[in-house]
């Protein structure tokens, strides 16, 4: 069974909800990002989103771009990104991993590699923002047929005619973006989140995660309530800009706070 | 993949893109965010349903008469024809527009759009500020409250621009991210977009971004080439022999081109902003000739991008070239080698700004400068019956800070 579909099925066996992170890969250097990235399983992550950074994140707001930006002036490309997932698989089968980003970097890999590569190196599934299902010939199908889930963004202007569309070939999850913006920049709305998640599990089976604006314990807790699972991310690339040194590198405590963030935010959802 | 096609394609139309699906061959398309697809696809049907409505037409035909001054002369520059000793060399004057550039016409357009679709608010990404004065100026001539999305490093080097958008009434927002530059305030016009889908209309300035901009951006600029060949047929009886333009996202070249697309003899040439030379990495915004194809801003298109797929800042020494990509519809042309797209160098505009100035009295905005840099070069080689039109697609008023600094003056 894909980790997936695992993950979500044992949550729901034992009534609990699933903890999505996100980082950047590379942010703020690969070996900070890899020690990151290992730890995030036993700080409380069920699924993990790792960012494939862009230069130009037209959907994220100012602090996932700065995270992509720091990662890429460490160096980070696509070839070091799909390096990580390799080596975080060294000791970790079972926590699924979504590569997240934007289409221009797989585009010129090219795509074709670019699935291979990624299938090959224990990748479960992939967001890619600007791809939508009018173009799933190119990208989202491709995936698929490499065993990889396409996991698409739902959004509040997603309206009952359209997703349809949008959930067609959509696989893994199905992810709710709670706001119309950009990432981490508003406080989600939770009367219109349960609504709109209950409006997107009337026509799939697949789980709904949430996110794009959650911070606070509280948040993921209430969301949570309505969803089955939360997303965090601008919270834990926030946690790493500030622990950085006056140059933008990383000291002792990046990891380790990010990863008690992590702690933070999950244990509502570990206590159900 | 090699995109280059080495023989010309011979097709019955040039004219009948782009597809269902908003595509010009391989390029093109709608490479958005989910939250803006409905947005983008309301645009569409919109766009879709004023294109037959004759009311539309009259009232943007109106405004372009009365307001923007149209139509804009076809002027034959005489003592440059006579200096550079070849082609006859016309100038379209779309300089002498109202706000100064050719911008307008598709602000006109956009605005009208956005009146019918009843949106409260205007968005606009600017580069050299010509397309934010236009955007601004449209805004206040209809009441709209406006905000002016625009490169922190382009406000510094384009402060009288900026002035007149705020004088307009405009709110203008520094875009720090990134370097600061005309892709950069792209980036944070489709955000505050996504932030505010239900009452923002976003006039985009160019022939690019995710269907159906491109195609709608077109049309109204078409109005450049339909003048033309009216003015042309008028002045000499016949059709021009060439065409020459300055290509940042493409807009007026894309206006100037496409109505005589499917005219076999006329000889078509897109001038990027060869910078510092096209073999200075990172030195140039020539997108055809020194970048290849890829995805950003919600179209497939030409892109200055390294081998990981990173965007590149590109140079010029005019902030309206400034753009990495370039529109879908001018990628396609390339490929199916209707027009030849060439470069000219900062400083091979920056002589073309100075020569058109001495001795046609015209100061040309740096960006058509460098279509007149290709024209010095071009036109020697042609017969003096050769009737060359080169777009003259804004005035350089805004630039005599830049230009004198480049030329070590202080004014």
């Amino acid at each position: 069974m894909h980790r997936l579909a695992k993950v979500f099925e044992e949550l729901a066996a034992q009534d609990r909800k699933a903890f999505v992170t996100f980082i950047t890969a590379g942010d703020p250097d690969p070996a900070t990002s890899l020690e990151i990235l290992k730890g995030l399983p036993a700080a409380g992550a069920d699924v993990i989103e790792l960012g494939m950074p862009f230069s130009d994140p037209m959907a994220d707001g100012p602090a996932i771009q700065r995270a992509s930006l720091r990662a890429l002036h460490a160096g980070q490309d696509m070839h070091k990104t799909l390096a990580m997932v390799r080596a975080f698989r060294e000791t970790n089968e079972t926590t699924p991993i979504v590569l997240m980003g934007y289409y221009n970097p797989i585009y010129v890999y090219p795509v074709e590699s670019f699935i291979a590569e990624a299938a090959e190196a224990g990748v479960d599934g992939l967001i890619v923002v600007d791809v939508p299902p009018e173009a799933d010939d190119e990208l989202c199908v491709p995936a698929l047929k490499a065993g990889l889930s396409f996991i698409r963004l739902t959004t509040p202007t997603t309206d009952d005619h359209r997703l349809g569309a949008v959930l067609t070939n959509t696989s893994g999850f199905v992810y709710y973006v709670s706001i119309t913006g950009v990432t981490g920049t508003r406080a989600p709305d939770l009367e219109a989140v349960a609504k709109n998640v209950a409006r997107i599990k009337a026509r799939t089976a697949l789980p709904v995660a949430v996110g794009f604006g959650v911070r606070t314990p509280e948040q993921a807790r209430s969301i949570a309530s309505v969803a089955d699972g939360v997303v965090v991310g601008s919270a834990l690339v926030d946690t790493i800009a500030q622990s950085l040194d006056d140059k933008g590198r990383a000291t002792e405590l990046t990891a380790s706070s990010v990863l008690a963030v992590v702690e933070k935010l999950s244990a509502p959802l570990k206590a159900a | 993949m090699d995109p280059i096609a080495e023989t010309p394609l011979h097709l019955n139309s040039y004219r009948t893109g782009p597809d269902d699906s908003g595509h010009f061959g391989l390029y093109g398309g709608r490479f958005v965010a989910e939250t803006l697809m409905p947005l983008i696809l309301e645009l569409e049907a919109a766009y879709e349903a004023a294109k037959v409505d004759p009311s539309f037409h009259a009232e943007l035909a109106d405004l372009n008469a009365h307001y923007a001054g149209r139509p804009s002369p076809l002027y034959f520059a005489e003592r440059l024809t006579q200096h550079l000793g070849g082609a006859k060399v016309y100038f379209k004057r779309e300089e002498l527009n109202h706000t100064g550039s050719h911008k307008v016409n598709n602000c006109l357009g956009q605005i009208l759009l956005a009146k019918r679709m009843g949106k409260k608010r205007i968005i606009a990404e600017t580069g050299a500020g010509q397309h934010g004065v236009a955007t601004a100026t449209v805004a206040a001539r209809f009441g709209l409250p406006c905000v002016i999305y625009m490169g922190a490093t382009d406000i510094e080097r384009q402060k009288p621009n900026v002035f007149r958008m705020r004088l307009l009434g405009a709110e203008v927002r520094p875009v720090i991210s990134g370097t600061g530059t005309l892709k950069d305030a792209m980036n944070e016009a489709l955000r505050d977009w996504v932030s505010n889908v239900e009452d923002t209309f976003y006039i985009i300035g160019t022939v690019a971004g995710p269907h159906p901009y491109p195609a709608m951006v077109r049309d109204f600029q078409a109005v450049i080439g339909q003048e033309t060949r009216e003015q042309m047929l008028a002045a000499e009886g016949r059709l021009p022999d060439t065409l020459v333009a300055a290509i940042g996202g493409g807009s007026n070249a894309m206006g100037i081109f496409h109505p005589f697309l499917d005219d076999a003899s006329v000889k078509m040439f897109g001038v990027e902003a060869g910078g510092k030379g096209l073999d200075v990495p990172n030195g140039h915004c020539a997108s055809l000739n020194g970048g290849r194809p890829g995805v950003l801003h919600g179209n497939r298109t030409y892109l200055l991008q390294d081998g990981d797929g990173q965007i590149l800042e590109g140079h010029s020494i005019s902030a309206g070239l400034d753009y990495p990509g370039i529109g879908p519809e001018h990628s396609w042309l390339r490929d199916t080698g209707r027009v030849t797209y060439v470069s000219a160098t900062d400083r091979e505009a920056l002589d073309a700004f100075q020569l058109c100035t001495r001795i046609e009295g015209i100061i040309p905005a740096l960006e058509p400068a460098h279509a007149l840099a290709y024209v010095t070069k071009l036109a020697p080689t042609l017969p003096p019956d050769n009737l060359l039109v080169m777009n003259m697609s804004g005035r350089g008023d805004k630039d005599i800070f830049a230009v004198a600094a480049h030329l070590g003056m202080d004014i």
